[in-house]
């Protein structure tokens, strides 16, 4: 993969590092106004960036409107495309964190400091889990065939990490300055590669990931990105993905402790 | 084979030598294409006027069956080329993603003025963009 450096130094420690939200967008004309609202609302002191990613619909204006920088992909790079356009543009404009937020609506802007403050604690990577919460009962259903091909994807997790995630496909996520400058270099660009590779990537390269407990909501517009019919390819391909990356990590992860 | 079926296949090799020249000549070919699918030419065209050297190397292979050898040849021949072409269709489209996202960035509108925390000093931080 063509790398390009990270374009500033890293933000000195002790002065608070300012902090992106940066929200991944296809198609989010309908959701997308209200979601900037309660974002402002409820977190005033950060910034926004809304990546369009070729939509077809009005999202880029939208965002224009609500006041917000937009950054319009010429076509359509998914997920993982959209993020790491994000992670760059942080990284140009002197941004030493960022966040992952939703476009759609299914992430409660209120939960936002809850992921903010884990990186304060020294986290690189916060991950918001659906399935962290204390109280079990409320279950996000993903649907049988899903939910197993989850659980088989999870499981690589734990095998290749040596950790267990209860939510490795949340899309709620946060970044420290050291993961921004990994992630903006490199990242995964395919379905579920910017979910789980993207988690065993920053495990295995030895950045310190931890889980909040978020709850979602049943999102507010749009539709689910999958078909039931790519599913099995995407699975497969992510674990084939997963199991050839392990060794050549394992030796970058080596190298980064004893760089340290 | 009769000398007629040599002829046709002689011929057929150096209609498309010839369209490979006049693609090269046109630049719509890198000459580093050019250059293999012109050997691979020139080999055919070898084999193809002197029939008894592939019976030679057949035999050499332990493969009873001449063309069976050629074959085998010219099948791993095409699936290398097959997978050198996936390897830099990986790496095309890598580089255009990379293109689009920096496209991006540089039309994006910048940050909205706040009071900026002194970590982004402007002299490192060209923003005329």
């Amino acid at each position: 993969m063509t790398a390009l450096a990270p374009l500033t130094l890293p933000v000195p420690q002790a002065r608070p590092a300012r902090t992106l939200v940066i929200l991944p967008a296809l198609n989010e004309e309908a959701a997308l106004s209200a979601v900037l609202r309660e974002l402002a609302l409820s977190c005033p002191q950060l910034d926004v960036l809304v990546v369009d990613d070729g939509s077809t619909d009005g999202t880029a204006d939208v965002a224009r409107a609500e006041g917000v920088p937009v950054a319009v992909l010429p076509f359509n790079l998914g997920v993982g495309g959209a993020l790491q356009t994000g992670f760059r543009y942080a990284i140009a404009h002197g941004y030493g964190r960022a966040i992952q937020f939703d476009a759609d609506g299914q992430h409660d802007p209120s939960q936002v400091p809850a992921l903010l403050a884990a990186l304060d604690e020294g986290a690189d990577l916060v991950i918001g889990s659906r399935f962290a919460a204390p109280e079990e009962g409320s279950e996000y259903d993903v649907g049988r065939m899903r939910g197993g091909a989850m659980g088989i994807l999870r499981l690589a997790v734990r095998v290749l990490s040596g950790r267990s995630f209860s939510d490795t496909s949340s899309g709620f996520r946060a970044f420290s300055a050291p993961l921004l400058a990994f992630y903006a270099a490199d990242y995964p660009n395919e379905y579920l590669g910017d979910t789980v590779e993207a988690l065993l990537l920053a495990c295995q390269a030895g950045f310190r990931v931890v889980e909040v407990p978020v709850t979602m909501r049943v999102r507010a517009a749009g539709t689910p990105s999958t078909q039931n019919v790519k599913l099995a390819y995407h699975y497969l391909r992510a674990l084939l993905s997963l199991l050839s990356r392990a060794p050549v990590r394992r030796r970058e992860r080596a190298l980064r402790r004893t760089l340290r | 084979m009769s000398t007629a079926a040599h002829v046709f296949i002689l011929a057929l090799t150096l209609i498309s030598l010839l369209f490979i020249v006049r693609m090269v000549r046109h630049n719509q070919l890198p000459s580093r294409y050019a250059l293999l699918w012109l050997s691979i030419g020139a080999v055919i065209a070898f084999l193809a006027t002197f029939p008894g050297v592939l019976d030679r190397v057949s035999s050499w292979m332990g493969i009873a069956y001449a063309p069976g050898a050629f074959f085998l040849g010219a099948i791993t021949l095409l699936f290398l080329i097959v997978v050198h072409f996936s390897w830099e269709l990986s790496r095309l489209d890598a580089r255009t993603r990379l293109l689009a996202e920096e496209l991006a960035i540089l039309r994006a509108d910048p940050p909205r003025d706040r009071p900026r925390s002194p970590a982004s000093a402007p002299e490192d931080q060209p923003v005329d963009h």
